[in-house]
């Protein structure tokens, strides 16, 4: 054997390990998922037998579950697209000043390393209504009326979503302020010469070169949305995600059919939808975005 | 000749040493409830009682979070890693019973004339399948009005007298709860919490007291959804939508609410007296739920304890007499003492009508019905969302009603088909 090949064998060595890691115990459950996805699998049953697509036809015809589908829709459209452009204008500002600059990023960064189901404990509480929580405290004493924030099925969900973007938009952040700092000053300071104003510079040069990275949080946040599940468990009465399943997200509803109603089956099938359309919505973003910043970019 | 008889005798003693080790070695039994810390010190004490009067066996109890019990016996149970002896809810009996997690009480040892001298009727009949009977519990709890003397000083009501009649309970709570400048409710007059014992309280309680019933007499067909019922559905969210003296979550929930003396009144069951006397400053009273026209009704539960299937030979034989052990006379006595439960043994039962606090339990007991649930935690969320509904969302609450009383139907028909 050459030393080459003898290389590339230690290579090929070093990667079977997280391979069968994957296969073990991603790729392997998830086929068994869609093959029990096909059976009336229960806890509660001894024996159980291949049923079709009744599964999925159940989950489908399940108001319950339709209305966790458009929840996780919900957060993710809206709380995707905002953490993005939150951290973006704190990224661009953190890069800006010269003091303090660990600080501020050890500030944005706690949350995200902060254990989530304390966030949610912390945040229900804040959360109350009089006369308990602070945030409506703060609000009874400039004299505002107070708000139910969690107890109301119009507000609960965007509720959640504040506490979710408040602790993503410190990983955020990181990675934007990292991406800023590749980008070559020559380039900046060319510009400059030429005399372009900080907008364009802002416009033309920097948001251009961050495509890459917009598009791979827009990805990541897009998931981590579409799987909220912590926060929600967490912060509505007897993790129901109440009121009247208004915060309910697709996870949520797979978790309760598999661990608390024992349809395994079920749960199976709904956790199929909600990979298909986890799937769907990151091909779209790729396909979107990625010509965007490759176009953007070569022009 | 002489040598091998001393090699002889050596052998003997040998043996016999070998036997008594075998012998010796403990049979290991192991325990499951889920993690009520009044529950969980007195099953510790009562484990080491029962080691002491049992060398030969030894018990390990292990203890997980009420919400995730089931789940955990869900999928310990069927792969033959579960307990020996198990807690659970009498709610959970036919879902249990139905999964084959549990097995039959040995007739040998509870007979049907033992059972029937130590537990009270409702409790037979719940543990009852197919003429077989399943679990036997140690204690048995009842709801009661308790209310808190000092806010009562406060709002100038008499401390000793808690209300008697539904009319009365409305009116005091009015008077007990209070409002912040924005009218924002800052102590509530009586807790509103369904999901905690609300939903029993409503389900077998207001129902018949406004002349209906929550099922017909096979306890399969949801019989509630009538003019009674409405009207036992109106006067419930009449005190959350109109009076304001109390709504869900108020404060997280009832229990809460009680101990940060946030609310005056609540309606909770009996170990939750244990809870309660831990907290020295509150001034409390219990008294029997509160009457509608005459009509007085109660909800009885309770948790039990049962033989997981698989279990046999002798682990079986040391967890009938384990079982037999934490339902005896003296575990009720210490049960009663530590956790607040009344003895599920009406006799043992009867010797403490003279406590103040046991006595009142113990009546709301003798005129108690106890719903025999398919899905426990399916069934509450119905109440929980049909309340939610009504006050959330403005449905009418006769539309709500109609609709729970279908799903509910539905739920139960479910469970029976399969």
């Amino acid at each position: 054997m050459t030393l080459a090949k003898k290389r590339a064998m230690t290579a090929y060595l070093f990667l079977a390990v997280p391979l069968v890691f994957f296969i073990g115990v991603r790729f392997g459950p998830m086929l068994y998922a869609m093959l029990r996805s096909l059976t009336d699998w229960s806890l509660l049953r001894k024996t159980n037998q291949f049923i079709g697509l009744s599964n999925f036809k159940a989950v489908l015809g399940d108001p319950v579950f339709l209305k966790a589908l458009a929840n996780t829709l919900k957060y993710a459209i809206v709380g995707a697209p905002i953490v993005i452009a939150l951290s973006l204008g704190i990224a661009l500002l953190l890069n800006r000043i010269a003091r303090a600059r660990g600080f501020f990023r050890l500030i944005y960064i706690l949350p995200y390393i902060t254990p989530i189901v304390a966030v949610s404990w912390v945040w229900r509480w804040m959360y109350q209504t009089p006369p308990l929580g602070i945030l409506n405290a703060i609000f009874s004493a400039l004299g505002l009326p107070a708000m139910e924030f969690l107890l109301s099925p119009n507000q609960a969900l965007y509720s959640i979503v504040a506490v979710n973007i408040w602790v993503e938009l410190g990983y955020c952040t990181t990675v934007f302020l990292a991406g800023i700092q590749t980008i070559p000053m020559d380039c900046i300071e060319a510009a400059r010469i030429d005399g372009a104003s900080s907008r364009q510079i802002l416009f033309g040069i920097v948001l251009p070169l961050l495509m890459p990275i917009t598009l791979f949080l827009m990805i990541m946040q897009g998931i981590q949305f579409l799987r909220i599940f912590t926060p929600v468990y967490n912060m509505s009465a007897q993790a129901m995600g109440g009121p009247l399943d208004s915060t309910k997200s697709a996870a949520l509803y797979i978790y309760q059919e598999a661990f608390t109603k024992f349809e395994l089956g079920r749960a199976s099938a709904a956790s199929l939808v909600l990979f298909a359309i986890i799937m769907a919505v990151t091909l779209a973003q790729l396909k979107l975005f990625d010509k965007k910043a490759n176009g953007e970019v070569e022009s | 000749m002489k040598r091998f008889k001393g090699s002889g005798l050596v052998l003997i003693v040998l043996l016999i040493l070998a036997a008594q080790a075998v012998q010796a070695a403990p049979v290991k039994i192991t325990y499951w409830q889920y993690f009520y810390q009044s529950k969980v010190d007195l099953m510790n004490d009562l484990i080491k009682q029962f080691e002491a009067q049992n060398p030969d066996i030894k018990v390990e109890q292990v203890t997980f979070p009420y919400e995730s019990y089931n789940q955990k016996v869900a999928t310990s149970i069927p792969v033959g890693e579960g307990p020996d002896v198990i807690n659970l809810y009498g709610g959970w009996l036919p879902m249990y019973v139905k999964a084959g997690y549990i097995q039959p009480l040995p007739q040998a040892q509870f007979t049907d004339s033992y059972m029937k001298a130590s537990y009270f009727p409702f409790v037979l009949d719940a543990v009852n399948f197919g003429g077989k009977l399943y679990s036997a519990p140690t204690a048995v709890r009842s709801l009661a009005l308790i209310w808190n003397k000092k806010l009562f000083k406060e709002a100038g009501l008499d401390p000793e007298k808690p209300p008697r009649t539904l009319d009365e309970l409305a009116d005091y709570a009015r008077k007990l709860s209070k409002y912040d400048g924005q009218g924002n409710l800052i102590q509530a007059g009586l807790a509103m919490q369904p999901n905690g014992q609300g939903h029993s309280w409503l389900r077998d309680v207001l129902f018949r007291q406004f002349g209906g019933a929550p099922y017909d007499a096979t306890g399969r067909k949801v019989a509630y959804d009538s003019a009674q019922g409405v009207a036992a559905l109106q006067w419930y969210m009449d005190r959350i939508m109109k009076d304001k003296v109390g709504y869900p979550n108020f404060l997280t929930d009832d229990v809460t609410a009680f101990k940060a003396q946030k609310a005056a009144m609540t309606i909770d069951g009996s170990f939750r007296i244990g809870t309660f006397k831990a907290l020295s400053d509150l001034e409390w009273g219990v008294a029997e739920l509160p009457s509608n026209k005459g009509v007085q009704s109660n909800f009885a539960s309770f948790w039990t304890h049962a033989i997981v299937s698989g279990v046999k030979g002798k682990q079986l034989d040391a967890s009938v007499k384990f079982l037999k052990f934490i339902t005896s006379p003296e575990a009720m006595e210490q049960w009663l003492a530590r956790v607040g439960e009344l003895p599920a043994n009406p006799k043992i039962a009867q010797a403490h009508k003279d406590d103040p606090l046991t006595s009142v339990f113990m009546k709301g007991l003798s005129y108690a019905h106890s719903t025999i649930f398919v899905d426990e935690a399916g069934q509450r969320t119905l109440f929980v969302d049909m309340i939610d509904e009504i006050n959330l969302k403005g449905t009418k609450v006769a539309d709500a009603l109609r609709q729970t009383a279908a799903k509910e139907q539905k739920l139960i028909d479910d469970f029976w088909a399969k």
